[in-house]
């Protein structure tokens, strides 16, 4: 839009009682300029028929900040001016005719330090059934360094789990334990153990195994801790398993973690859908505890995937680095779960980085500094197999799990065998990139070549060779041209 | 059995030729090469012994080779790996690290348990290697 001027009622009128329009009240604001201190909010606003968007866009600031409904003479108890959000911008979104991008900034003020739960309190709290819209998302949001300098971050980091873990250079590889539901815990800690001694770094639970009648968690956590002991004496490396703690309650939460802690496990597991206080909690505890945090995202496609309402999964993986998970699945672009190349990018960029600049064909709409806050290991993890290496290193680098479930436990001769298949096409697909070989090319010839000297990597080829999911992504950056596709 | 750390143990042991290009990956990324030997392989042995100081100002990766070589001498019958440091800042640690030499035959570990209440079990990982003392334990070879 172009310039504009502030439309908003000044002095007494504006607290005349009575109803006004929310860009009268102060919301709509187009010469603010945001300061280093705000927190920006990039919302998707879907204004139902008729509504003026610019009036929709005021609303949202309003509603997510300090409004109501009615003109309040209690406003004039207070600096209103200065905990009034402010809608400063509004843009049509491209090709996407009746929705708009609604740029807000919030004053630092607005939140509590450190706290998530009081951040999307606000930020997605009522606005999001407001009547006057259609749908809403949000699609991204600017955290300014005093803000991000109040959370505690990833319980480890990436760098200390790597130094913890003795494992440079390359993805870590694991996979989930499957059959999901029903191993009783003796034969769930085989799969274990199977897989670890075949080579990978890492087992896990699924978001779903708690402690179900199968298999109660104790039973689950003592064999599987021998499964990885056992595994760690037979290779000489470090193991470990997600041993999954969630729970009905915090504090059988923390009765799981501590079992673990004081069975030696090096990582317990959460799931996104025990809330962000839980989850912060938790981040707390690991780090006090020396465990590293996996966060399975379990229940985040209910409001990440649709494009028109929700919250973007990049606004999710920021606020996870905040709350100080050292794990979260964010896509693998190749296997059989929702994700477009450049948006996943988005995404391991806000996992990984310590400086996010603006890239609109990513979906990141805003500089963000993460001032030194632990970087964020992203997990990929869903129908991904050994002969597509050579396209995970490229598209997701070094800086991931590789999680190989049914790639490894699927196997015609074993998990054991999965597992090496996994491994050996990683470190040959690692030798020839630092060889400088056009890997993503060659990757083919690659595994084959590796695949001579390794039978399971030949089988697992021969069984996965023609596995793909391309589908048409449902939430692809609004910035170019044509949705991509996965290849 | 195979100690199998480090970033290529899966693969058939490397060629001098493919330690050298690996180790000029690592000059090419301005990474410091360090060069470390043990003879005690424990997961959790984490300082093996330096082989000089990591090597700051090299830009060759045949300078590595001739250290890895005179290593070699000494140290033939141990582990010997090969590590790139990264000291930018965000990571100022390992960025890459990959065995290129092994003792003729590799004991492994025992792994003992001390059976606690509840069914706990106690785990300790023993390197066998380690039952003689630093420097006898690969003498037999």
């Amino acid at each position: 839009m172009n310039v504009q001027q502030s439309i908003t009622v000044r002095g007494k009128e504006r607290y005349k009682s009575g109803v006004m329009e929310y860009k009268r009240m102060g919301y709509w604001e187009p010469n603010y300029e945001p300061k280093d201190t705000d927190v920006i909010a990039l919302f998707r606003v879907t204004p139902q028929d008729g509504v003026d968007p610019t009036e929709a866009c005021a609303a949202v600031a309003g509603e997510s900040s300090t409004a109501t409904w009615t003109v309040v003479w209690t406003d004039r108890l207070t600096a209103a001016e200065k905990y009034r959000a402010k809608c400063y911008r509004v843009d049509p979104v491209p090709n996407s005719p009746g929705s708009y991008f609604a740029y807000i900034a919030y004053d630092l003020d607005l939140f509590e330090p450190g706290s998530i739960s009081n951040l999307t309190a606000s930020i997605i709290g009522n606005v999001f059934g407001f009547k006057p819209l259609k749908a809403l998302r949000l699609e991204d949001m600017r955290l300014p360094t005093a803000y991000v300098k109040t959370f505690q971050g990833p319980a480890t980091g990436i760098v200390v789990e790597r130094e913890r873990l003795d494992k440079f250079g390359r993805p870590l590889l694991g996979a989930t334990v499957k059959p999901k539901l029903g191993l009783s815990g003796r034969n769930y800690g085989r799969v274990v153990y199977e897989a670890l001694k075949g080579g990978l770094d890492f087992t896990k639970d699924d978001e779903n195994i708690n402690s179900q009648p199968f298999m109660h968690w104790r039973e689950r956590f003592l064999y599987c801790m021998e499964a990885v002991n056992r595994a760690q004496a037979a290779t000489g490396e470090i193991k470990g398993t997600y041993l999954n703690v969630t729970a009905a309650t915090m504090e059988d939460m923390y009765e799981r973690a501590e079992f673990a802690h004081e069975l030696g496990s090096n990582i317990v597991m959460i799931d996104l859908v025990i809330g962000y206080t839980a989850i912060q909690s938790m981040a707390k505890w690991a780090r006090r505890n020396n465990m590293i945090l996996h966060l399975h995202r379990a229940g985040h496609s209910t409001y990440t995937r649709q494009r028109n309402h929700g919250v973007s999964f990049r606004v999710i993986a920021k606020w996870m680095r905040l709350a100080g998970v050292d794990h979260i699945h964010a896509g693998t672009v190749v296997g059989k779960l929702e994700g477009d190349p450049n948006t996943t990018r988005g995404y391991y960029d806000i996992c990984r980085e310590d400086f996010n600049p603006m890239k609109l064909e990513h979906g990141v709409f805003f500089d963000q500094n993460w001032a030194s806050l632990n970087k964020l290991m992203p997990v990929a993890s869903g129908g991904i197999h050994a002969g597509q290496m050579h396209q995970l290193l490229d598209l997701l680098g070094e800086d991931v799990v590789l999680q190989f479930g049914g790639g490894t436990i699927g196997h015609p001769r074993g998990i054991q065998a999965g597992a090496t298949a996994n491994r050996v096409a990683l470190e040959a697909m690692i030798l020839a990139r630092n060889e400088g070989r056009d890997y993503v090319h060659e990757g083919p010839e690659i595994l084959a070549k590796a695949a001579q000297t390794c039978t399971p990597l030949r089988e697992a080829l021969d069984v996965w060779k023609d596995v793909t999911f391309n589908y048409e992504s449902t939430d692809a950056p609004d910035f170019v041209p044509t949705p991509s596709m996965a290849v | 059995m195979r100690v199998t750390q480090g970033c290529f143990s899966f693969l058939p042991d490397l060629t001098d030729e493919q330690i050298a290009a690996q180790a000029q990956y690592c000059l090419d990324k301005g990474w410091a090469v360090n060069i470390e030997f043990t003879d005690d392989p424990h997961p959790r042995n984490t300082y093996w012994d330096m082989w000089g100081l990591p090597m700051f100002d090299l830009r060759d990766a045949a300078g590595i080779m001739k250290e890895l070589a005179d290593c070699r001498r000494v140290y033939g019958d141990r582990y010997i790996r090969i590590s790139g440091f990264d000291s930018s800042h965000g990571w100022e640690s390992v960025r890459i690290s990959f065995i290129v030499n092994r003792p003729r035959e590799e004991p492994g570990f025992r792994l003992d348990r001390q059976e606690a209440a509840g069914r706990n079990v106690r785990y300790a990982t023993y390197s066998y290697a380690a039952v003689r003392p630093e420097g006898e334990r690969y003498a037999d070879q």
